[in-house]
């Protein structure tokens, strides 16, 4: 296929446009990453590349207990949010996409409101109601909060892959002999699951990133995920600041994120609805 | 394998909107029975209440003598084929046609065996491990019909299945199913909007409008005794014409020209309160070139003017129009409404006459025409029934 002057230079045109993104989109991800490379000395050489390879900061920031404590910590509490936040919100998006039942808008205007409060107007009165009811500095005292925020969310994003399944694939079931569950087992849930996935990283990142609820409602290594712990490290001397453990953290809590999308990614295929009426 | 029974079926929503009144119907066991009419005439709502997916607001339904209002569509052994399809998409062929079968937990070999055999009379055998996504619109369509047969349930449901199709695919499965059905002798409820399908596919037809059955009987009895206006109008193609008429003492006058009243006619119109203004209607074959009739033969002769002259081989269809005003009434109105041609009827009436292919007539030239007065239709205006059936319509719901 030749391709004459004008398509060339656009081709040309789309590339510099498109190498301008990418790299303003990575420079900070590299600069990270060269810090947490670079030893004290060169910390704050300003050079692209560092010029002595080390790992002292990821064998520092593993070193102690508080920041392995704070990944299990941010690992256990992200899945957990994440699974019953999706669970419960398959449920309720099911029942919004496909049923007419008294005081649905309220429902949904309620979990849209939800959505659009900012967090931190909550956090002092979340601080209050759980000291007093013993949560505050537990997993649970993440993990309702984190639900709580992430289920509008999850109940509109999969609400929207419900209403995209056909309804005469239910009615085809329900003929077919299956029982409600059945067909919703057999029949919807598998149609579903490339939005439940999407949904199900959705939540992930949000509760993976958040780091206003970490550090407001967690006192120790209890509880407090990475980005709360990453703001309680200190340099190795009172007059040293921190950098290098902070980058290192930081790409260290990156690669969990990039692994889960890379893992989920393969099941969000779309059109995996195509062929089930005419189309 | 049978019965079908519905005893004053309605189906009222709970805004107060109902959809099917007080619908009555006995279908035998092994009966082709065709739901046909216009979209919203609770066609479709009336399969639904048979297949157990809405709920019968009053009246009874048995499915081979039992009463099954209550009961769920998977306790009715009914099957259903979808005007989408409704193929599980993430399933094969294979699993699509076994899936029924399966969740009643019947034997792997025996649903292997079925499926297997399904897919030979339906020709898919080669396509068993496809998913439905790649397969052509033709070959969905069988799956959905094997996904029926499969079950040998004791009754199939179908909605509109061939709507889907393109034209020369629809008739070849029209034929298709029409041979299925007698083979497996299984009841079958099928619904369409399409005249024609209705027509060459059932043994017997029910005309719905508005929720209310107008008329039941043999394609042909609705054909040559339509009840209504609107069975009139509805099965047919191309349609009956219809003209306003005056009766005066032994003429009938119409924008066609004065017709003379045979004895037929006259008894009718004589009957009860028959108005004075009627709506006449007349089938396209029942007119014929002048030319070509033996004049010993009662009629009428009228002289119009050709429009459009389409020569179809065997047959001829002469368009032509006339002055005056076009016959009103409500019936005709939602016909005109659902065939989407409400608004192109600007001036008068127009006419469609199918003529022997040897005539002579041409477009823009005069025609003498004769129209078979003997085969001609009365209706009331205001009510829509046809005043010239023997037995006068009396359990015709108004509408």
């Amino acid at each position: 296929m030749s391709t004459s002057p004008a398509q060339r230079r656009r081709i040309a045109r789309w590339s510099v446009v498109n190498t301008a993104v990418v790299l303003y989109a990575l420079f900070p991800v590299w600069w990270i990453v060269a810090l947490s490379f670079k030893d004290p000395a060169t910390l704050s050489d300003g050079s692209f590349v560092p010029r002595r390879w080390t790992l002292e900061n990821y064998r520092g920031i593993f070193a102690t207990s508080e920041f392995t404590r704070a990944l299990v910590n941010s690992i256990g509490i992200a899945l957990i949010s994440t699974v019953v936040a999706v669970t419960l919100g398959t449920m309720a998006a099911y029942a919004v996409a496909r049923l007419r039942f008294p005081g649905k808008r309220l429902l949904i205007g309620t979990s849209l409101l939800i959505a659009m409060f900012p967090p931190i107007s909550l956090v002092s009165p979340l601080f209050d109601i759980e000291r007093f009811l013993g949560l505050f500095d537990t997993w649970a005292g993440l993990i309702i909060p984190y639900m709580t925020f992430s289920l509008p969310l999850a109940i509109y994003t999969l609400s929207a892959f419900f209403r995209e399944i056909p309804w005469d694939l239910e009615k085809a079931a329900k003929v077919d002999g299956a029982t409600p569950a059945q067909a919703f087992r057999l029949v919807i849930a598998p149609l579903a699951a490339p939005g439940v996935f999407t949904t199900a990283i959705l939540v992930f990142i949000f509760c993976w990133n958040d780091f206003l609820f970490a550090i407001s409602l967690t006192s120790t290594t209890a509880a407090r995920t990475v980005p709360a712990a990453i703001a309680f490290f200190t340099g190795s001397s009172q007059f040293q600041q921190p950098t290098g453990s902070i980058a290192a953290a930081a790409v260290v809590i990156t690669v969990p994120i990039v692994v889960f999308v890379l893992l989920f990614q393969r099941r969000i295929v779309a059109g995996l609805t195509s062929g089930a009426v005419k189309g | 394998m049978a019965e079908i029974t519905l005893e004053g079926v309605t189906k009222r929503y709970p805004d107060g909107a109902v959809a099917v009144r007080d619908v009555s119907l006995a279908i035998a066991d092994g009966e082709f029975l065709i739901l046909v009419g216009p979209s919203g005439c609770g066609k479709s709502t009336t399969l639904n209440m048979i297949a157990g997916l809405e709920d019968i607001t009053e009246g009874t339904l048995r499915i081979g003598g039992q009463v099954v209002n209550d009961k769920a569509p998977k306790d009715r052994d009914i099957a259903m084929v979808f005007q989408s399809y409704a193929l599980y998409p993430h399933m094969t062929v294979r699993q699509n046609m076994g899936f029924a079968l399966r969740l009643a937990h019947v034997d792997k070999a025996v649903i292997k065996e079925k499926v297997e055999e399904a897919a030979r009379v339906l020709d898919l055998t080669g396509h068993l491990d496809r998913k439905p996504a790649n397969l052509s619109g033709g070959q969905r369509q069988r799956v959905a019909m094997g996904r029926a047969i499969v079950r040998e349930p004791k009754a199939f449901l179908m909605d509109e299945p061939l709507s889907n199709l393109d034209a020369k695919l629809r008739v070849q499965m029209r034929t298709q199913i029409a041979r299925l059905q007698r083979r497996l002798g299984t009841t079958t409820v099928y619904v369409t909007h399409d005249q024609t399908e209705a027509m060459t596919l059932g043994d017997r037809v029910v005309v719905m409008r508005g929720g209310i059955v107008q008329q039941t009987g043999s394609p042909q009895e609705l054909y040559d005794r339509p009840r209504n206006l609107f069975v009139a109008g509805f099965i047919g193609s191309p349609a009956m014409n219809f003209l306003p008429a005056a009766v005066e003492e032994d003429r009938l006058r119409t924008p066609l020209g004065d017709l003379p009243l045979d004895d037929r006619l006259r008894a009718a119109l004589a009957r009860r309160d028959a108005p004075r203004e009627v709506i006449a209607g007349f089938r396209p074959e029942h007119f014929e070139d002048a030319a070509l009739v033996d004049p010993e033969r009662g009629g009428a002769t009228v002289t119009v003017t050709v429009d459009v002259r389409e020569s179809l081989g065997s047959d001829v269809f002469v368009h032509f129009a006339l002055e005056g005003g076009a016959a009103a009434a409500e019936q005709l109105a939602e016909l005109a409404a659902d065939s989407g041609l409400a608004d192109t009827g600007a001036g008068g009436p127009e006419i469609v006459a199918r003529l022997s292919a040897r005539t002579r007539a041409r477009e823009g030239e005069r025609l003498r025409l004769w129209l078979d007065t003997a085969q001609a239709h009365v209706f009331d205006p205001a009510t829509g029934d046809n005043l010239t059936l023997p037995g006068h319509p009396r359990d015709t719901a108004a509408g």
